[in-house]
């Protein structure tokens, strides 16, 4: 019964909270704030970090944790989709199936559309802007801001930061601009 | 970690002295993180919100899933920050629970930062968190994406300089 519930897709008001959860967590295992965009930055100072200030610090003391969170949500993952039922494609809006139907893209089956993440699509133009482009903003925006989602939207909200909501309204205009603006376009 | 100085408002429990600090050894930092990760992992996974089209319908005001999500979330953290502040506790590493306030400036680095994430992150539908996720959830060129975050990453930090913060 139990486990049935589980390996079924979870409502907002359970993830909601368990994602919430996670800031006292982690401030109470090591004074650790959520966020995700440390994992590049230590990622990158690991690797490559030539000589720029930006990733001249010692990484592996303040960023270590972070790449080990990045590995264990991998492994997380996996698990989901192998034991937990997670990886199915999300029941989501007939409005938004109709939209991306108008995208030329095939109707939702699994958690991203094959046509634009797949090996295959990296070999396209649309699919190297989306996949590329995409995560280039990513990195460079989440890095410029100094925090995601779960950076500002989460930790930076919930500890009354002004910041975080100028970049959360900045995330978002972003957000509209990529899929009202640039979608049209692109597809 | 050295102590912020903040405003009394921004910090924890400025008034508490700071206890003596037990820094994890490297191995056991690893495996903390790593298995806080795999839970977080795990929601990350089971509540959809790794998925493009969950980030398509938020972006286009047509559900109420992912609008649910960060707003619970934000809620319970808020409500948990203020018991823990609250309650003056500090870490299980000694170190007095604080929170320094993100350093506003000019504020440009906030909103041009938060426009151009905002625009991968409807184009990827992924986040840097649900990155790591959806490489482990078997869409594996999720690695690329990722590797282009790194890159971006480490454009920011070259161009840091030169760039209105």
């Amino acid at each position: 019964m139990v486990l049935s519930w589980i390996r079924s897709p979870w409502p907002w008001y359970v993830s909601g909270p368990l994602i919430g959860l996670f800031v006292p967590l982690l401030l109470l295992l090591g004074n650790k704030q959520l966020g995700m965009t440390g994992a590049l930055r230590a990622t990158c100072a690991a690797i490559a970090p030539s000589d720029i200030d930006f990733f001249r610090y010692d990484w592996r003391r303040s960023g270590g944790w972070n790449i080990a969170l990045a590995a264990g949500i991998l492994v997380g993952a996996i698990l989901a989709v192998a034991m937990l039922g997670g990886g199915t494609t999300p029941a989501i809006s007939i409005h938004t199936r109709d939209a991306i139907a108008a995208l030329g893209l095939a109707s939702p089956s699994g958690l991203v559309p094959a046509q634009l993440f797949s090996w295959g699509a990296l070999l396209t133009i649309r699919g190297a802007l989306v996949i590329l482009g995409g995560g280039f903003l990513v990195g460079f925006g989440s890095s410029y801001a100094g925090g995601c989602t779960s950076g500002h939207g989460v930790m930076g909200l919930a500890t009354l930061q002004f910041a975080s909501m100028i970049a959360l309204i900045g995330i978002f205009a972003g957000g509209l601009l990529m899929t009202f603006i640039v979608f049209p376009l692109l597809f | 970690m050295t102590a912020v100085q903040s405003p009394p408002s921004q910090s924890l429990d400025a008034e508490i002295p700071v206890g003596r600090v037990r820094e994890l050894s490297p191995g056991r930092e690893l495996v903390t993180y790593v298995a806080v990760g795999v839970i977080f992992g795990i929601v990350l996974v089971k509540s959809e919100v790794v998925s493009w089209y969950r980030i398509q319908e938020m972006f286009r005001f047509q559900s109420f899933h992912m609008y649910g999500i960060l707003g619970s979330a934000m809620l319970t953290a808020l409500v948990s920050v203020q018991i823990l502040r609250r309650l003056g506790l500090s870490s299980l590493t000694g170190e007095r629970i604080s929170v320094p306030p993100k350093v506003l400036g000019h504020g440009y680095r906030y909103w041009i930062g938060g426009l151009i994430f905002g625009a991968g992150w409807a184009l990827t539908g992924a986040c840097p968190g649900p990155l790591f996720a959806l490489v482990g959830s078997g869409a594996s060129v999720f690695i690329i994406v990722a590797v282009a975050a790194l890159a971006g990453t480490w454009m920011y930090g070259y161009l840091r300089p030169r760039l209105p913060h």
